[in-house]
């Protein structure tokens, strides 16, 4: 932990320097991944910390991107305000997703949360009149706010830096560690007087409110949402970048969203068959390193210190 | 940490020298580049398949070149999905420096790309893309459909045609997205304003397993005939609970151009004989063009040419004639885009000489076609009734028509 500042001011510049010598392409796709790191880290801070493993994010991500659009183009909002509504929409969803899921865990809380998610993909999908159904929604948001593709992502940068550091001061605050508690001992966590489904409830609707942010994002990004970015694909997607990235590290986040996004990119331009590619990319990493890419090296790293491993955190 | 930096270095010098040629080709002249979308993977691959047949067989007859300029195909799979679609198409639009986009299938897809070429100008021909309001109350001057139709422009006739036949109470059955009612819309409207009557209009989801409860209704309905809007796997499965229900023979089935596309009655047999549909594009047509195109195809892919083959082999010989008369200068957009609406197709399949309305798509003579069997015991469309110079406004103007509301499941233009 000592080393994550410089290890983040680093990734930071980094950051900031993409746009500078990358061709307008891939700070494209450089935006793309910065937009899914955010999901992936709201992910990460439900399933590193508190242990819950949620499949309904793209759900919540998707339902912001919907709010954004629906409320700039058929109500004709201004685009800040819409903005706001698309996240308190998330927010809103998550609350009501935790109501009704906080309670179970393990497999049943995977479960559950599919289901709620598959929820949301139906009614996207069959409420034409106001989901545009299959076809989705499709706006000028990007345009009108004039944006070339380095503007959109200094702005996004800009708001992925911010999310980035609330989310890492929330899993590290007081409330944070009891998450970690809640995580490494239920039982124990309430019987010292936690009220677990009340903290729960509130993780779940932070990360909501997180995944809200880069649904937001994600509307401007595309100008276009369908019943695809809702789908149980999506939050399967934002998982296994959790996994890749490595579950609980929160930055794995940057991580897990690069090499996914960006093995994708490279391999589908060489041959059709990169789902495939991509499966078995996942299937290694499952066997080699099932903590993940972060977590991997931090391991490797406190071994070559020869310190504990068992003081990562995992 | 040093060697990374080094890797960085290497890495930006190596993109640099890749922006390089860029400048030095653009004294000469360069390839015309295409970028040709298609969902290779995903719930329609297999029409995606066709589309990239189907255009590849036009440009390798015609040697890669349009007016003595070589022509750069890049292929692009969109996976069936609108995100990745987009994705896709900026790649092509902005990596690859593409002349001009071509291609996708389902609606969606479609519609996001063309809601983002909206914002770059890159013209954008969608030979397969139905969705009525591309051509019509959402028109993009950039986007047109070459070789392709709307989805409600060929139900219209068909109506027309059953009315014709004496029917005069039609159930129709429906998968339950836009391109469905859009497809119904046309027909229940024309066939209402005529003077029939529309019954019943059952709406199922995507991928329907089983037809029975929509069948067994169907079969009591007291009906004269059943219009079916389906397409892909629901569509042969549908046909063949048709005939496996007892109504096939019974009650006439109509359906949809896709119902019978050749994507679907390839793998099937007696089931789909009989299945009177209207299109602009007939496998068994016996005009010597269409003979010879559906030969040629045979010869090389094994196979009939569906829908997806045909639209995006004749959607390119569009262009290539269009760029023909341009000398092949498609970087002056506008020329292009004009010379593309101005283009009469005339070489194509259909052998008919094609035009398009000033909304970017064509107007045809559209065939009634027949599901029969080819001597081989194969199964195909054809032919055996006109309707000329049907433009996706029908018979209304362009202005009444689109004053109305796009087809929904609500709204059906049905005339009480």
């Amino acid at each position: 932990m000592m080393l994550s500042r410089p290890y983040a001011l680093a990734g930071a510049a980094f950051l900031a320097c993409v746009p500078l010598v990358l061709p307008s392409y891939y700070v494209s796709v450089a935006t793309q991944i910065l937009i899914f790191s955010v999901l992936t880290m709201s992910i990460d801070v439900l399933a590193g910390f508190t242990g819950r493993t949620p499949l309904c994010f793209g759900a919540i991500f998707g339902t912001s991107a919907y709010v954004v659009l629906y409320t700039f183009s058929v109500f004709g909002w201004p685009w800040p305000l819409a903005m706001i509504c698309g996240v308190l929409g998330a927010s809103l969803l998550a609350l009501l997703f935790a109501a009704l899921a906080v309670r179970t865990s393990g497999v049943y809380f995977l479960l559950l949360t599919l289901a709620l998610g598959l929820i949301v993909w139906g009614i996207c999908l069959r409420w034409t009149p106001v989901t545009g159904g299959e076809n989705g929604l499709r706006t000028e948001l990007r345009q009108s706010l004039g944006l070339s593709a380095r503007g959109l992502y200094a702005c996004v940068a800009l708001v992925v830096g911010v999310v980035t550091f609330a989310m890492w001061r929330f899993v590290r605050s007081p409330f944070g560690l009891t998450l970690r508690g809640i995580k490494e001992g239920e039982g124990r966590m309430a019987s010292l007087g936690y009220d677990v489904p009340l903290h729960l409830t509130i993780a779940f609707t932070a990360a909501g409110f997180f995944a809200g942010i880069a649904g937001v994002l994600y509307a401007v990004f595309n100008d276009f949402v369908s019943p695809s970015t809702v789908q149980l694909a999506q939050s399967v997607s934002g998982l296994l970048m959790a996994i890749v990235g490595g579950i609980g590290t929160l930055f794995g986040g940057f991580v897990g969203a690069f090499v996914i996004i960006a093995l994708e990119q490279a391999v589908s331009s060489v041959t059709e068959r990169w789902p495939m590619v991509l499966g078995l990319t996942f299937i290694a990493i499952m066997i080699f390193a099932p903590e993940g890419v972060i977590g991997k090296a931090r391991l490797l790293l406190t071994k070559s210190h020869n310190i504990d491993p068992d003081g990562v955190g995992r | 940490m040093t060697k990374l930096l080094t890797n960085r270095r290497a890495f930006l010098a190596g993109t640099a020298a890749l922006a390089m040629p860029n400048i030095v080709r653009a004294q000469e002249a360069r390839p015309i580049k295409i970028g040709l979308m298609a969902p290779l993977t995903g719930v329609v691959a297999a029409g995606g398949k066709e589309i990239v047949e189907g255009f590849q067989m036009y440009w390798e007859q015609n040697n890669m070149t349009v007016a003595g300029r070589k022509v750069e195909i890049t292929v692009e799979d969109d996976a069936s999905n609108p995100d990745t679609a987009l994705q896709k198409a900026r790649r092509l639009v902005e990596q690859g420096n593409v002349d001009f986009l071509f291609g996708n299938l389902l609606a969606n897809t479609g519609l996001a790309v063309a809601n983002y070429v909206k914002g770059t100008g890159t013209p954008y021909f969608i030979p397969v893309i139905a969705a009525d309001d591309l051509t019509q109350r959402a028109r993009i001057p950039n986007v047109i459909r070459v070789a392709g139709y709307s989805a409600s422009q060929t139900s219209r006739p068909l109506a027309d045609w059953a009315f014709k036949q004496g029917y005069r109470k039609i159930a129709t059955v429906s998968q339950d997205y836009t391109f469905g009612h859009e497809q119904c819309g046309g027909f229940a409207q024309t066939f209402t304003e005529l003077g029939g009557k529309i019954t019943d209009q059952f709406w199922h989801p995507l991928n329907t397993a089983d037809y029975s409860p929509y069948l067994g209704q169907l079969a009591n309905a007291g009906v004269d005939a059943v219009f079916a809007m389906e397409t892909g796997a629901d569509a042969s499965r549908f046909i063949t609970q048709y005939a496996s229900f007892g109504l096939k023979g019974r009650i006439p089935l109509l359906g949809c151009m896709n119902a019978t596309d050749q994507s679907v009655i390839r793998t099937m047999s007696n089931e789909a004989e009989g299945i009177v549909t209207c299109a602009h594009f007939a496998e068994g047509s016996k005009e010597p063009v269409t003979v010879k195109f559906v030969a040629e195809y045979e010869k090389r892919y094994q196979k009939m040419p569906s829908i997806y083959g045909f639209s995006h082999y004749s959607g390119a010989m569009w262009v290539a004639e269009a760029l023909a008369k341009i000398g092949a200068k498609v970087e002056d957009r506008d020329l292009f885009l004009k010379t593309v609406l101005a283009t009469e197709l005339v070489g194509s399949p259909l052998g008919k000489i094609v035009k398009l309305d000033s909304y970017g798509n064509p107007i045809y003579d559209l065939s009634i076609r027949k599901v029969e069997k080819r001597a081989d015991g194969k199964l195909w469309n054809v032919p055996f009734e006109t309707y000329p110079q049907v433009s996706q406004f029908w018979k209304y103007t362009p202005e009444t028509y689109m004053k109305q509301p796009p087809y929904s499941r609500n709204f059906q233009g049905i005339k009480a």
